[in-house]
């Protein structure tokens, strides 16, 4: 009889492949076996030849959910004896790297096993099984078994392990199996927030902690608890009371809140939900997805006007762990769920650390007694023109690899300073990792350090470059420096928009130069002036600065990332000089008016910046927004939603200018401002004022484009978090005939830098 | 500047006493310990509100002095002057360098002049070095700051940089803000005399109290914590870095000093300072944590933790 041998490429490890390949095998009477190799799964089957035909088609047919299979090796082999199909341990130790799955939300199966009232595993928060449950979050070690996760202090029960060692079964070599038996348990602490009281008290069986963590959350207390990869604080979403709780104890203003909702039927009473929405929200990965509300007089479920206030979107996820699940169905309402850390820090993992830094802000913690290896926060979407778009990229997709086929020695990449991720790159692919957040706090640049050790350690590569940012100061930087020092390795160091554009062009696959526009809020710039809108034409390794926003002075520096003021300050200097004065008016004081005309003339503490995001904050303030903002961002994330509702206009004039030979063109903001100016005093309203900007910026990068001769354009930098401005270029450029690409799984802002630095380090070598 | 001290002028001078990097050397000198130091002043503008350029050359160097352990004694005065430099200016700069060495109790025992031409000069350099006696007993020294150490600051910090650069940049601040300007020699004696062991005492000048802090963390190997609470600061001098931009932790400062010293006699440290009228607004801002390499970290009022990094030359922004 025939027999044939097998090697699959894709995400078939930790996602229950072996078994679903035995159950295949078997069914199809086929004999042979399969097991893990470095990389992949290894297959030998054989039987009649239509019966393997069958076997293979099946393999490529989406096998079971999480798994992807991209590719399959088929070779002819002679016949064997062949027994039985037969799952046979991981090849070891043949020097190749083997590969991490990423945590995968809780499956149908193991959700109605927790649902249903009967069952060794009802109402059990930690019910996993080989298709689902934590996996990056618990390992420590690879290859990824047991004995190298935190579920080693849990020895299996036998009914466990007799699941555990049974190929016909869901659980067959699922790591974190676990029952209420044997398995980890929750516990409900209480925060002492006064002085007096002793400490800390525990209360309850497991199910009462669930159920007095439930009835918390429904009397309006913040409750942190403990899930996959970190704390998160809960309220109650339809609370107002709640929620100013919350953010009054967190100190967060405006910022918008996601919401857990207990069922995708729930969250259709609150947003609109399109089958690819849907189908994000469901998804092994289920991040968080960007959705529009529904109107008040539509909707089934009020949430609360704080939880996402001046924005006509909410970010929605359903309960991803069994944990979460048992607590929203107990609640029985929407929940709050944000990150459980201070503003800026990384998440809490740990329950003593939790309830250090979340004492003053939760009221109960509900803990539990397995130990998280690597914080780990929400992945963010939203569903735009190709399907899934990452904002923030972290659980269900880290640590999963993007093939990059370049021929280069192991690189390190660490990427920038805020919403930082590092990355590896080895053996044809990157691995990048989760957010990290803000590296100005000491923890959040202790924690890129980590992560970027991690990697090397889990991957057991030792780099051979070290990639980082332009900019000196930056945490990344510096850590790469020390990193680079350690590892005796040449330190690549890759300007800020460059990287932006080739973390496009590595996830795209890109060859040749492409036309990148890069418009962010800053990023360090080859002449130590602060860049964020730039065209570059990037090529590999190498690119020119095709052309940039004029340049406008920044009074007060970084201060004006908060202060939307400062950044129309600027621009109108820029343009008016002195004549500014009457229009700043509005949003200085005329004591605070003098030091800042003199800090301007002077060009004391007020950096030069081609912003486009910084020209977002300006105009904003102009059309009478904001002055000051309590997020970066915020100004323009208004203005992309008045312009949405504005509905399209006229762009104003934004000028292309070229300059003397060699040098970039000069997008002028002069007639843009001249305009915008003349709409105020016309009373024009700011949605009609932001969509006629909106559409200016779509003209200038069809100018530029077209001044490019380019028939591929990168979009790329945080500007493009702006749905409305990516989707207006998209369909300009299209129109034109020009292949427009825009960031998916990598995010557009800089939680994208460390892997276009990858690319460009690794390209620096063969260029 | 760190940067060229340690790249191009240690290696170049290589001695224990510069190794010792401390604000002044300590050499032994026919039986005595003297500490000798110099520094050159180039301030812009050269009068400010609350100081000039030669009081501020009289009180650093008695300051640097002061930071080891040592009474200040005698200063060497030297002077670039620029070509055409009125002279009623020099005049009355001199005039305010003997005021400060008179209120000081030290003498200008040697000095040189040189004249450049037009052009090739800013106005105005001084230069001073000068000498004290370290009294028998004393060891001051950033190896000594030891994990356990409080960190105390003798008053508001961040005000000269603010004053100077109001004026150079023609800044009217809605508070006009004064230099701190001021000789610490006798809040420094009078720490050491009370009998406190202190183990360090450093001005923080330029790069402001985050310099000083990464310095000494960096030479004695250590951690150090403080807290964004505790760090007496006027509001004009907040309100005008808000206005800037500027962190006031990097601001200038001529007339503090930093101790570090042994925790369980911080409250008298805290009653000697405070007992001086430059001392008045002293406090304890935090302490060395633990072992490091050299990590400063601040807790900030919101509860967070932020690093107090040294960053190269001017604040630039990492926004995006
Ligand atoms: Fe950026
Ligand atoms: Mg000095
Ligand atoms: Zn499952
Ligand atoms: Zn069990």
């Amino acid at each position: 009889m025939p027999r044939l041998a097998l090697r699959v490429y894709g995400i078939v490890q930790g996602v229950g492949f072996r078994p679903f390949v035995y159950r295949r095998a078997s069914a199809l009477g086929l004999g042979g076996w399969v097991r893990n190799r470095p990389g992949g799964v290894e297959i030998e089957v054989q039987g009649p030849e239509r019966s393997l035909h069958a076997f293979v088609a099946g393999l490529t047919r989406e096998p079971s959910a999480p798994a992807r299979v991209e590719r399959i090796e088929i070779e002819r082999r002679a016949e064997q004896d062949a027994g039985p199909f037969q799952i046979l341990g991981s090849e070891a130790g043949n020097g190749a790297r083997p590969s991490v799955p990423a945590d995968l939300a809780v499956c149908e199966e193991c959700a109605r096993e927790v649902d249903s009232e009967t069952g060794r595993r009802r109402r059990y928060p930690f019910t996993s099984c080989a298709r689902c449950g934590p996996r990056y979050t618990i390992l420590s070690g690879l290859p990824y078994d047991r004995a190298r996760t935190t579920m080693d202090r849990f020895p299996m029960c036998p009914a466990c392990a007799a699941e555990y060692a049974d190929p016909s079964d869901r659980r067959f070599h699922a790591e974190p199996i676990a029952c209420p038996a044997c398995g980890p348990r929750v516990q409900l602490v209480a925060a002492a927030r006064d002085p007096m009281d002793p400490g800390i008290r525990s209360s309850g069986s497991p199910d009462g902690a669930l159920r007095e963590a439930a009835a918390a959350v429904l009397a309006g207390k913040v409750v942190a608890v403990k899930g996959l990869g970190g704390f998160h604080l809960l309220v109650d979403a339809t609370s107002p009371d709640a929620v100013a709780l919350l953010r009054r104890r967190k100190r967060r203003d405006a910022k918008p809140f996601a919401v857990m909702f207990g069922s995708l039927d729930a969250v259709r009473g609150a947003c609109r939900v399109s089958a690819a929405e849907a189908d994000a929200l469901r998804g092994p990965e289920a991040p968080i997805v960007l959705l529009r509300r529904l109107s008040p007089a539509a909707a089934r479920v009020a949430i609360a006007d704080a939880v996402a206030p001046g924005t006509p979107r909410l970010g929605a996820l359903l309960p991803y762990t069994p944990l979460h699940r048992l607590v929203l169905e107990l609640v029985g309402r929407p929940v709050v769920c944000t990150s459980g850390n201070l503003s800026d820090e990384p998440i809490c993992t740990d329950a003593s650390d939790a309830l250090e830094r979340l004492g003053g802000i939760a009221d109960l913690f509900l803990v539990h007694d397995r130990p998280i290896v690597r914080p780990l926060d929400d992945s963010v979407a939203r569903v735009g023109h190709a399907g899934v778009e990452l904002l923030r990229r972290a659980r269900g997709f880290t640590p999963l690899p993007l093939p990059l086929r370049i021929d280069a020695p192991p690189i390190l990449a660490l990427g920038g300073h805020l919403k930082s991720t590092t990355a590896l790159f080895f053996d044809g692919q990157v691995v990048v990792s989760q957010h990290l957040g803000d590296a100005h706090t000491a923890e959040g640049a202790a924690l890129i350090e980590r992560t970027a050790l991690d990697l090397t350690r889990l991957f057991r590569v030792r780099p051979e470059r070290i990639a980082c940012d332009l900019h000196p100061d930056y945490a990344g930087s510096r850590i790469a420096e020390q990193l680079a020092a350690a590892f005796r390795a040449p330190l690549v160091r890759v300007q800020h928009h460059h990287a932006h554009v080739a973390a496009c062009v590595a996830e795209h696959g890109l060859d040749g130069p492409v036309l990148g526009l890069a418009w962010d809020g800053a990023g360090y710039g080859l002449d130590g002036a602060l860049w964020g809108g730039e065209a570059l034409v990037v090529d590999g390794a190498s690119f020119r600065r095709a052309a940039h926003l004029r340049s406008f002075p920044l009074p007060g520096g970084e201060r004006a990332m908060r202060e939307p003021r400062r950044s129309a300050l600027g621009l109108l200097w820029e343009l008016l000089g002195e004549g500014a004065r009457d229009h700043a008016r509005a949003w200085f004081r005329d004591a605070e008016l003098g030091p800042l005309f003199s800090m301007l003339a002077r060009g004391t503490g007020s950096p030069r910046t081609t912003s486009v995001g910084r020209l977002f904050d300006g105009v904003a303030a102009l059309a009478g927004l904001r002055g000051a903002a309590s997020f970066e961002g915020q100004a323009a994330m208004e203005l992309e939603c008045l312009a949405e509702a504005a509905g399209e206009r006229a762009g104003y004039p934004l000028p292309l200018r070229a300059s003397a030979a060699g040098m970039p063109a000069v997008i002028d903001f002069g007639p843009l401002l001249d305009a915008v100016l003349g709409d105020r005093r016309d009373g024009v309203s700011p949605g009609v004022i932001a969509a006629r900007f909106h559409a200016a910026l779509a003209d200038v990068a069809e100018a530029l484009a077209a001044a490019s001769g380019l028939g591929r354009v990168v979009l790329a930098g945080g500007c493009f978090q702006n749905a409305l401005l990516a989707a207006s270029i998209r369909e300009r450029l299209t129109a034109r005939g020009v292949e427009v690409f825009t960031p998916r799984l990598y995010p557009p802002g800089d939680g994208g830098l460390s892997l276009g630095q990858v690319l460009v380090a690794a390209r620096r070598g063969t260029d | 500047m760190r940067e060229l001290i340690e790249h191009v002028f240690l290696p170049a001078f290589d001695s224990a006493a510069l190794s010792a990097r401390h604000d002044g050397a300590v050499v032994r000198l026919g039986g005595a310990s003297l500490a000798f130091t110099t520094d050159t002043y180039v301030v812009h503008p050269r009068f400010f509100p609350g100081g000039d350029i030669g009081k501020l050359s009289v009180y650093g160097t008695v300051n640097d002095l002061a930071m080891t352990g040592a009474r200040p004694a005698y200063l060497s005065a030297g002077f670039i002057v620029e070509e055409g430099l009125p002279i009623g200016e020099l005049q009355q700069i001199a005039l305010s360098m003997r005021a400060a060495a008179d209120a000081c109790g030290v003498e200008f025992v040697t000095g040189d002049t040189k004249v450049v031409d037009r052009g090739k000069g800013d106005g105005l350099f001084i230069n001073t070095a000068g000498i004290g006696l370290v009294p028998e007993g004393v060891a001051i020294a950033p190896r000594r700051v030891r994990p356990g150490d409080a960190v105390l600051v003798s008053g508001d910090v961040g005000r000269h940089g603010i004053a100077v650069l109001s004026v150079r940049e023609a800044l009217a601040f809605e508070e006009p803000v004064e230099s701190d300007c001021a000789p610490v020699a006798e809040l420094a004696a009078a720490l050491i005399s009370s009998g406190i062991d202190v183990h360090c005492l450093r001005d923080p000048t330029r790069g402001g109290l985050a310099a000083v802090l990464n310095e000494i963390a960096l030479d004695a190997g250590v951690h150090v914590e403080v807290e964004e609470a505790q760090i007496p600061m006027e509001p004009a001098v907040l309100g005008a870095c808000e206005l800037l931009g500027l962190d006031p932790l990097y601001v200038a400062c001529e007339g503090r000093l930093v101790a570090f010293l042994p925790e369980a006699q911080t409250e008298r440290a805290l009653a000697s300072l405070r007992d001086h009228p430059l001392g008045r607004g002293a406090a304890r801002i935090g302490r060395i944590a633990g072992e490091g390499k050299g990590s400063v970290v601040l807790r900030t009022r919101l509860g967070t933790r932020r690093t107090l990094d040294l960053l190269s030359g001017e604040q630039l922004p990492r926004i995006c």
